[in-house]
């Protein structure tokens, strides 16, 4: 059975102007534009500026959240961290509901993703794995994740042997500027992963 | 209606014209994009625009209306007989008595030829026939009439570039002629030629005509934007097309 | 219908890994954006995405709101026989959507 048209159309929503056109009358209220940063609610470490190269990956020395924490516990200080949203804990979770008890290793996994896009809507993605994809030794699957979205699930690709090579693209959709993170599973169990911090300078899902 | 032209073209000739792009610093919104987006355009195989391309494909053979013909009865393999159309649009229409852009000239010949309804505007179906049409001009340069006929209303459509409008009381020309390269906010302002339309717009998530992107930049500056088929978008579109003139077609593009 | 557009090459060495882009025409409403009356549009998306190749799954995806409209995937296999690879979109009323291209290995 065909997958049928779809009952509303993207295109001219409700009058013509679309999701999230300037002066559109639908935007609500508090809805900032993010047309550059985050905002002060932004919880996460503050995106990198553009890398040569555009890659969004992470490199070098950065102060965590957990650093923070911890030299102001030392110093005696109240926490200067703020607290975690609910989209910051359900990523944490949806990770842990993914890899258990398993520690989770960085590497072998590269996540491609511009390090600023000029919309949300559609963000290019690539992701791939080291790894020979023989029987023996393969990726059982790569698992995308977001930290700012309303949900922290992207997608989840099966691979196999018969991939032939752990690489696959894709186009996301990022409500503003986060952290995306990729998980792979290979066949012994363990688990892998890459992060990119994405700039998104007009927002995609979220309406509020 | 003629002294209406006769008057913008005396406004015209009083309004002094900002400074307008010499012809070869002329630069289409796809050199803007960043790497990822051009790369999204560039790939027939990933170009969502392609789509609605395939779509209109398909429309073009089905026939329709009381007199149940298909586009293609008429103008037979769309690869001939509409290469090049789209680079000449708007043309004058005479039995209208003004100019005509693609979408309308799809419904005129939907309404006379195979007497069915007209599509709505920016409905899925004559969105996938105009980028149909329009890609089969794919990499050809844009050239418009040069019928003696056109020119009250691209004058008009000069005059509409120029003016100010809106709360925010600005032209096209101030940030499209002056201030092109530079960012608004977080986007680089492009010099606005209609080199890719329809365009699958990422903001859109879809296939959308330039009178809807013309209506964006409206709201933008929270101008009422023109209402779809008016004459004033038309005459614009005009403009557009003649100050793009020599520039390739890249439909269908993306842009952000 | 919704219009698909699949590039894989039509022939290819046995053994050889082969790319193969699938472009699906589908607005991937997520169920969080607001009509025109202020009321939340359902959610309806295409939640699986599958490959088999002379009858066996080699690759499947499962896709959440967060995938663009106009779903774009790309991935690759290995050429191993000449044969049917059959690609599926389900969607969240559980409609499915086949397409069937023939590959030549040689």
């Amino acid at each position: 059975m065909p997958i049928r048209r779809p009952q509303i159309s993207l295109s001219a929503l409700g009058g013509g102007e679309g999701r999230g056109e300037v002066g559109e009358i639908q935007a609500s209220p508090d809805r900032t534009a993010h047309l550059t940063l985050p905002v002060a609610d932004a919880t996460g470490p503050l995106p990198l500026p553009p890398q040569a190269g555009g890659e969004g990956k992470l490199g070098g020395y950065r102060p965590t959240r957990r650093w923070i924490l911890v030299a102001a516990a030392g110093a005696g200080l109240p926490s200067l961290a703020p607290k975690a949203t609910a989209t910051e804990a359900t990523l944490a979770e949806a990770i842990r509901e993914l890899t258990g008890e398993a520690p989770l290793e960085r590497g072998r996994v590269t996540l491609e993703l511009p390090s600023i896009v000029e919309n949300g809507n559609a963000v290019p993605l690539t992701v791939s794995v080291e790894s020979p994809m023989t029987e023996a030794d393969h990726v059982e699957a790569i698992h995308i994740f977001n930290q700012k979205n309303p949900q922290p699930y992207v997608a989840a690709f099966h691979l196999g042997p018969r991939a032939g090579k752990a690489r696959v693209s894709t186009r996301i959709r990022l409500a503003d500027s986060q952290r995306v993170v990729a998980i792979a599973r290979l066949n012994d169990g363990s688990f892998w992963s890459d992060s990119a911090d994405v700039i998104v300078t007009l927002a995609a899902c979220t309406e509020q | 209606m003629r002294s209406l032209f006769g008057a913008a073209l005396a406004l015209v000739a009083t309004i002094a014209i900002a400074a307008e792009i010499a012809p070869e610093a002329r630069r289409s919104g796809h050199d803007f994009d960043s790497p990822e987006t051009r790369a999204m355009q560039d790939d027939g195989t990933a170009n969502p625009g392609m789509l609605w391309v395939s779509e209109g494909e398909g429309l073009w053979a089905k026939k329709a209306g009381t007199a149940a013909l298909s586009c293609r009865d008429c103008h037979s393999d769309a690869q001939t007989s509409m290469k090049g159309a789209a680079a000449r649009y708007p043309v004058f229409d005479t039995a209208v008595g003004r100019p005509v852009d693609l979408e309308q000239r799809i419904n005129l010949c939907r309404t006379e030829h195979q007497r069915a309804e007209p599509f709505a505007w920016e409905s899925e179906d004559l969105l996938a026939l105009t980028v149909f049409v329009a890609h089969q001009s794919h990499g050809l340069p844009i050239a418009e009439d040069d019928n003696p006929e056109l020119k009250p209303f691209s004058a008009w459509g000069d005059e509409l570039f120029h003016r100010r409008e809106g709360q925010f009381n600005l032209s096209c020309s101030q940030c499209h002629d002056d201030n092109w390269g530079k960012r608004l906010a977080g986007s680089v302002i492009p010099q606005g030629h209609p080199t890719g339309y329809p365009v699958y717009r990422l903001e859109w998530q879809s296939l959308g005509s330039l009178q809807r992107r013309l209506r964006n930049c409206m709201t933008g500056v929270r101008a009422a934007p023109y209402d779809y088929g008016a004459s004033e978008a038309v005459a614009l579109e005009l403009y557009l097309m003649e100050r793009a003139r020599g520039m390739t077609i890249e439909t269908p593009a993306v842009r952000p | 219908m919704a219009r698909v557009l699949i590039n894989l090459p039509e022939r290819a060495k046995r053994g050889e890994i082969i790319e193969i882009k699938t472009l699906l025409q589908h607005p991937m409403e997520t169920g969080y954006r607001l009509d025109s009356n202020g009321a939340k549009i359902p959610r309806d998306i295409v939640n699986l995405f599958a490959c088999t190749y002379n009858g066996e799954e080699v690759f499947r995806a499962e896709l959440f709101p967060a995938i663009a409209a106009n779903p774009f995937i790309a991935f690759s296999t290995i050429a191993t026989e000449s044969d049917e690879l059959v690609f599926s979109w389900t969607d969240d009323d559980g409609q499915t959507r086949t397409e069937t291209r023939k590959i030549i290995v040689e």
